[in-house]
């Protein structure tokens, strides 16, 4: 299901407790598409998210939407599903599918941090701030001398740090409100606040 | 931020007395015990408060047995039965580390009048 992270809370659990939880509002998802083995090679379902006005979409989109309903939507996800029959075009999935005390697997993008340095990107400890040292922030050596030549692959190097899509598997489902469409994980997940985020059942 | 911070409005409690650090209060905690639950009380002087949503913690410290015993509870928690305030002190700091150091007739707190 596609989600949205709305921020994070705390919430007494019943033997008083306070367990930290990430609040993410999850649907109501519409099912746009239903990919079979027949047809694409695989099964999966389509899901739209977030509504928007059909004059914002622009016609081959609006063209796709048009089999499943009336309606539009800002974000799409495919979800593989083991039985793609069970599902019919323009169905709503609410929060109602997940259970409490269940476990899922949620995915978003990392705060994105652009090139950053060793000590933000892998945890380097630096060097000394002071006593005439002039190695502050920087990775020190990469390697060895003549054998072998070459600075080995995979060394932890500056570059691109966050924006990746990342998953966080066994996160526990701590409470479920259908009416609202709000789901409450345990803990942190990736991404920023209003970041899209789908979950996958177990 | 509006539902999270509903979220959080519904987790507190509303009926948390007014307290300041320098009150001294008795704090009526349950105690599960295998099957069984009772209510023990631990009264001391409110010696910090951090505020927030439903994770603002207090924090009690009181002298037993010569020996200073600190323990922080979450404001608006269900394990705490009730709060009384026992009595008023005049502190003139939000958060009256200095009691730690101090025993004795030095420890003691002024009463605040209204």
């Amino acid at each position: 299901m596609i989600g949205k992270k709305l921020g994070m809370a705390g919430v007494f659990s019943s033997e008083g407790k306070y367990v930290p939880v990430t609040v993410i509002q999850t649907g109501p998802c519409v099912v746009t598409q239903i990919k079979s083995e027949v047809t694409d090679g695989y099964n999966a379902l389509q899901l739209g998210f977030e509504e928007k006005r059909s004059s914002r979409t622009n016609k081959p989109l609006k063209g796709h939407f048009e089999k499943s309903g009336d309606k539009c939507f800002s974000y799409m996800r495919e979800f593989s599903v083991e039985k793609p029959g069970e599902y019919s075009l323009g169905q709503t999935i609410t929060a109602g599918l997940f259970k409490i005390g269940e476990r899922v697997d949620i995915a978003g993008t990392v705060k994105g941090r652009g090139f950053s340095g060793v000590i933000k990107r892998h945890g380097f400890h630096g060097g000394r701030k002071t006593h005439g040292s002039k190695s502050h922030r920087i990775p020190g050596s990469v390697g060895c001398s003549a054998w072998p030549s070459k600075v080995i692959r995979g060394k932890k190097m500056p570059g691109q740090y966050g924006n990746t899509k990342t998953t966080v598997q066994n996160v526990e489902i701590v409470d479920i409100r259908p009416d609202e469409n709000l789901v409450m994980l345990k803990g942190a997940v990736p991404g920023s606040r209003s970041g899209l985020v789908a979950l996958y059942k177990r | 931020m509006d539902i999270v911070q509903q979220l959080e409005r519904q987790m507190m409690r509303l009926d948390v007395p007014r307290f300041i650090p320098g009150d001294t209060v008795k704090v009526h905690v349950k105690i599960k015990e295998g099957e069984k639950e009772r209510i023990q009380a631990f009264q001391g002087v409110v010696i910090s408060k951090k505020n927030g949503m439903s994770n603002a913690t207090f924090t009690v410290r009181k002298v037993s047995y010569s020996i200073g015993v600190e323990r922080v509870f979450l404001l608006h928690s269900p394990v705490i039965d009730k709060i009384e305030v026992v009595s008023r002190g005049r502190v003139r700091r939000s958060k009256i580390y200095y009691l730690r150091k101090l025993r004795g007739k030095s420890a003691r707190i002024k009463e605040r009048r209204f």
